[in-house]
């Protein structure tokens, strides 16, 4: 971490404030990895029958078994050791995969990160641009189409949009493919790959990013709004300035930084809509997994996914502070 | 609901906030459409043409083929159009459960938070923080899952994962109205601190609860909706979230089981949203967004 670069004169105070938030990250992962133990122990269903199976065993095995697996001690030390487990990165066995938790999410992790970093990327560049578009000209025509757009992508569901774009794109004008990670019966090399990946993933990019797309384009529009009428901006203008050299070089600098930013809060929320987006298209991610895993009964997925994603969520907004702080001049700490 | 019974109650503001609500086309709209809502869901079994869950020899009917399927029916012959209908019950009701739930913890937790400080205030703060960092669509999904996605649990869960924001907004209050006079003066007069928080200071800060509250039910139809989409509804009631699951195996054949219920998902959460956005600026006009 660049700490040094806190030079707000008030003394390393940023490098100390990054310090601060590293230290209020760790109960928060910690309470996450409780919240897992505790959901574990209230899962429905013995474990022990799970282990042994569902015809009667004689009591001094299933003591054996119990004790074997430590589900004989007290809680607290089953915490303790499940924390220690959850820290050397042992989530679990996944007994419909045949495969350790954490092997099969690192597995499924690359592909939900494709959509995931599609997205952010598509969503912040096209939603500040549209941003800009409606500031320019307050209730214009296309301030007005860009608010309604904006007010959509806020009430539309993720998923209930992909099925409308497979209707559209796949089902009535075949242009696309309805779901899937690559096309199965082809295998496609160098650039006709790219373009078979490529395909396969427009329509859930596009699906996921709408939300993404609209929470940008309105806080690009409102923040850029509130710095055109701040004094430097004035000032500026008084000093001559053109109003195209104002807005891009001047203002959307300030005004981009809370869009940079709530893509980062809203992090938890695009897992959420990837695990929607991805059941909708059958994209075999993180999410898919998710889907599939609550029909199997395969709790430690599940609960192994609830902790990834909690730790990547903490980590994220974590970051996003930080970069927060480097980013804006103006905060002290 | 805020609306006009509550704004009509007497008061210059509130009679002022209604006039200002009232000239506010997008949050009338809101209006509009959550009172159509409310209406649907109220009239259900008066207004739906059929049994939802009665199967006819009709199955994949486009909308407006066959007569009395106006917007045709399910891969069991089941009519779309009642299950859209009923289906209203279920989101409303579990939309405003959620969010009253959410609001009285919310408050509960904010005011206390807000009105003691110190360390207590502290300690709530980092609760709080943890209840809105962690993935609330994940751990919903797993509560359901474990636990089984009856209507009351669906309202809890969701209730329960939903009340940071009302917290933060509340403790904020808290935290500039007990420095005033009038809970000084209150003080002085010997109150005692439950009285304080919540008779003389809980109704000066209602508004922007109202705000939020409003924007929360938009949130938990929403999320009420994605975990029926994964299959977690309540069982033995047709919901708008399931109806897209089964959808989601008959895309090829039949639109209209996609089409529809996504429709009235979308419209009841813009309702909840544009009547959130108007009662902000009725509220208070400086915070108005456009």
């Amino acid at each position: 971490m660049s700490a040094g670069a806190g030079d707000a004169g008030d003394g390393g105070g940023l490098g100390r404030y990054v310090a601060r938030r590293f230290v209020n990250a760790v109960p928060l992962i910690l309470g996450v990895i409780v919240v897992n133990f505790v959901l574990i122990a209230l899962a429905p269903g013995d474990p022990i029958t799970h282990l042994i199976g569902e015809f009667p065993a004689p009591a001094d095995y299933v003591e054996r078994v119990r004790a074997d697996y430590g589900l004989d001690r007290p809680l607290p030390e089953r915490l303790v050791r499940y924390v220690g487990n959850v820290l050397r990165g042992d989530l679990g066995f996944s007994f419909a995969n045949r495969l350790p938790v954490l092997d099969l999410l690192l597995q499924r992790l690359g592909r939900t990160l494709m959509l995931m970093l599609t997205t952010v990327v598509l969503a912040s560049a096209v939603g500040l641009t549209l941003g800009v578009l409606a500031a320019r000209r307050p209730h214009s025509l296309g301030d007005r189409a860009a608010t309604g757009f904006a007010l959509a992508g806020y009430a539309i569901p993720e998923f209930w949009f992909g099925q409308v774009l497979i209707l559209v794109f796949a089902v009535w004008l075949g242009w696309l493919p309805a779901g899937g990670f690559r096309s199965v019966r082809i295998d496609y090399t160098g650039w006709a790959a790219v373009v078979d990946y490529a395909r396969h993933m427009a329509l859930p990019v596009a699906a996921l990013s709408f939300r993404y797309l609209a929470i940008t384009t309105r806080l690009t529009r409102a923040s850029l709004l509130e710095v055109m009428n701040t004094q430097y901006i004035v000032a500026a203008r008084a000093r001559g300035l053109s109003e195209r050299a104002l807005l891009w070089r001047h203002a959307l600098r300030a005004a981009a930084l809370p869009v940079v930013t709530v893509i980062g809060y809203n992090f938890a929320f695009i897992v959420a809509g990837s695990a929607l987006v991805e059941t909708v298209f059958g994209w075999p991610g993180i999410g898919r997994l998710m889907y599939d895993s609550i029909f199997t009964r395969d709790y430690p997925v599940l609960l192994g996914i609830l902790l990834l994603v909690s730790v990547t969520v903490i980590i994220v907004n974590l970051l996003t502070d930080i970069a927060y702080a480097l980013l804006d001049p103006r905060v002290r700490y | 609901m805020p609306d006009a019974a509550s704004a009509a109650s007497g008061s210059a503001t509130s009679a002022a906030a209604w006039k200002r609500f009232r000239r506010n086309r997008t949050g009338l709209l809101g209006l509009v459409l959550v009172v159509a809502l409310a209406l649907v869901a109220l009239l259900a079994p008066f207004i739906a043409p059929h049994d939802p869950f009665r199967t006819s020899r009709t199955s994949f009917s486009p909308p407006l083929v066959t007569d009395g399927y106006l917007l045709g029916t399910d891969h069991l012959g089941r009519d779309v159009l009642s299950n859209v209908i009923w289906g209203a019950r279920v989101s409303l009701l579990v939309g405003v459960a959620a969010a009253l739930t959410a609001t009285l913890i919310g408050v509960f937790i904010g005011s206390i938070s807000g009105f003691f400080g110190g360390w207590f205030d502290e300690l709530l703060m980092r609760i709080t923080e943890f209840f809105q960092i962690i993935p609330r669509f994940v751990l919903a999904l797993i509560v359901v899952a474990f636990f089984g996605s009856g209507l009351l649990n669906l309202i809890l869960v969701i209730g329960i994962l939903s009340w940071p924001q009302t917290a933060r907004l509340v403790r904020s209050q808290y935290l500039s109205h007990k420095t005033l006079p009038y809970v000084d003066a209150g003080r002085a007069l010997g109150m005692r601190s439950a009285r304080l928080i919540f008779i003389e200071i809980l109704p000066n800060v209602m508004a922007p609860v109202l705000v939020v509250a409003s924007l929360d039910v938009a949130q938990a139809i929403l999320l009420e909706a994605s975990l029926g989409f994964f299959g977690l509804g309540d069982p033995n009631l047709t919901s708008w979230g399931g109806m897209l699951n089964t959808a989601q195996s008959y895309m090829q054949r039949a639109w209209w089981m996609s089409v529809f219920p996504g429709i009235c998902i979308s419209l009841a959460v813009l309702g909840f949203n544009l009547l959130g956005d108007g009662l902000t600026e009725a509220a208070d006009p400086r915070m108005s967004m456009r």
